[in-house]
């Protein structure tokens, strides 16, 4: 009785503490010492944990400790920064995989007792939430890794055969509350539904949606562990847990207004499935990397807009080199981020971050988008669907409606690409197409080399 | 009443989750998912119970798997966290 008292004051503190952190992760400055503190709070619940939980033999425990905390070293040490996607759907999934197996021994240890079905319906919610986030982790991971293809996966029958699974799903976890027990066949059909189910769930999601599925791949790891505290009856759990789903769930609906997009569109229907917008015709106008350099040199305002083809041509410290030597020749440099540019929320500013832009030149679309006609020179690197004019002018695109960075409206515009393929979303980019509009082709990092070496 | 005391808590912390999260700027999206994805770790202070159990194998092979899982979670979700964070620096810094 002692102990539980004092793990449960721990648990206190250790709430008080991530409820800190979080805050603190809300301002750059204060950021790194608000992870700080939440993993001060780790720290402290997982020692009243291990002390609450009066367990008779440590060596399960230091072997499983010893093992992760070696893979999560290695892994977060190693990784480059450019992997960091799938880097955290990884992380996401182990969170997930946690949480079943928490719920799933729940039934073995509480053996020859009478599980209340309170307690089962957790058990079946942890279970089938764990299992989802786990195996919907492993295949976001394949998409981002390019493992596997990252195009949508859409196939006839897929949804009548997702309607079956959830409904398969629904009657084995009624039929195992309704007789709860470690050997019941239906919490093995429950474990194999819930894993197939990350997998259905995750597959008719294309690689340009992917900031959406991290996102709620992250809240359903809280949700599961939220899950998992109900079942052992643990409060930091749900705390912490619930913490982490409510982040998840805000970071969801931020980037599916970001595309314009309901959170169904984007789980249901692999995207770009009809396309019927106008074809865009014109003549598009290339440029050197002379001419690119004569126009930058009298520019006094300049605007980079990177996209996810940034990240895939490595190009974040050749274009922090161009916008420092811009700044010493009086010219005044923006880094433009849409949301959902890239793979992940905010992965173009991390990678920006990397390469040394201090944070203040990082500017939301909200924040541009009021003062772009002013931008001499709005460069697009690797951004296609996120600048695409079409987004704002013809209602029979398929992206018609999703809130773009209007660099069609700055003075000039230069567009680097490897060649005309249209973006993710398959769809025509007018902005291409425009008067102001200059297209350096070939690699990212090469052109903006090619454009440094012209300052040097 | 456990029940209740419990879902007591789940509600309120939904809810202060809301309000702590909804403010953070776009810039710190990454960081933010990926520390409050290490907070998700926390299952490991729920995994004690079943891997040290020794009176059932099954249970302390699932919590052992278990408590390993949730350390990855945990370790290398605050590391890659700070490392990230570690690059985020001011102009008055530089």
């Amino acid at each position: 009785m002692d102990i539980e008292i004092y793990t449960n004051l721990a648990y206190i503190v250790a709430a008080a503490l991530f409820i800190f952190g979080l805050k603190m992760l809300g301002s750059p400055a204060t950021a790194r010492r608000g992870n700080a503190f939440s993993s001060m709070a780790m720290l402290i619940a997982v020692i009243a944990g291990l002390i609450g939980s009066q367990a008779v033999s440590y060596e399960v425990i230091i072997v499983g400790i010893l093992v992760g905390a070696l893979i999560g070293t290695l892994s977060a040490r190693l990784v480059a920064m450019t992997s960091m996607p799938e880097l955290v759907a990884l992380f996401n999934g182990s969170g997930g995989a946690s949480s079943l197996l928490v719920g799933w021994a729940t039934l073995y240890y509480s053996e020859g007792e009478v599980v209340p079905t309170f307690t089962a319906a957790t058990i079946v919610l942890a279970i089938l939430i764990g299992g989802l986030t786990f195996t919907g982790s492993l295949i976001a991971y394949g998409k981002l890794s390019e493992r596997i293809n990252s195009a949508a996966l859409v196939f006839s029958g897929q949804r009548v055969l997702n309607s079956a699974l959830l409904l398969a799903i629904v009657a084995c976890a009624f039929l195992f509350c309704m007789e709860p027990s470690a050997t019941s066949v239906y919490l093995y059909a429950l474990l194999g539904l819930a894993l197939l189910l990350g997998v259905m769930a995750v597959i008719p999601i294309g690689g340009a949606d992917m900031p959406v599925v991290i996102s709620l791949l992250n809240s359903y790891s809280g949700i599961a562990a939220c899950a998992a505290g109900f079942a052992v009856g643990n409060n930091i759990l749900i705390v912490a847990g619930a913490l982490v789903g409510a982040s998840g769930i805000i970071l969801t609906n931020i980037m599916c207004k970001a595309m314009n997009r309901s959170l169904a569109n984007v789980l249901f229907s692999g995207f770009g499935a009809a396309k019927t917008a106008k074809a865009v015709e014109g003549e598009v106008k290339p440029i050197s990397v002379e001419d690119a350099y004569y126009i930058l040199e009298a520019a006094s305002n300049v605007c980079f807009v990177p996209g996810y083809g940034m990240a895939v041509a490595q190009a974040q410290h050749v274009v922090k080199e161009l916008g420092k030597i811009l700044e010493a020749n009086g010219c005044e440099v923006s880094y433009a981020i849409h949301p959902v540019a890239g793979r992940m929320p905010g992965h173009m500013n991390v990678l920006l971050a990397e390469a040394d832009v201090p944070y203040e030149q990082l500017v939301e679309m909200d924040d541009i988008n009021p003062r772009i006609e002013n931008v001499d020179v709005a460069i697009v690197i690797g951004a296609n669907d996120v600048v695409n004019p079409s987004a704002r002018q013809d209602p029979d695109s398929p992206i018609y409606g999703m809130p773009i960075i209007n660099v069609d409206q700055a003075r000039t515009v230069f567009v680097l690409k490897r060649s005309m393929a249209s973006g993710f979303s398959g769809v025509d980019n007018p902005l291409f197409f425009g008067d102001n509009t200059r297209m350096l082709f070939g690699d990212a990092k090469e052109s903006i080399s090619g454009v440094i070496g012209e300052f040097g | 009443m456990d029940i209740i005391f419990l879902t007591f808590i789940l509600v309120l912390s939904v809810f202060l989750g809301f309000e702590l999260i909804s403010k953070v700027p776009a810039t710190l999206h990454t960081p933010l998912m990926s520390g409050a994805n290490a907070i998700s770790g926390i299952t490991l202070a729920g995994a004690f119970l079943a891997a040290g159990a020794t009176d059932n194998d099954m249970a302390s092979w699932l919590g052992g798997a278990a408590v390993a899982f949730a350390t990855i979670n945990v370790i290398g979700g605050y590391l890659v966290t700070d490392r990230m964070l570690g690059m985020f620096k001011s102009k008055r810094g530089q």
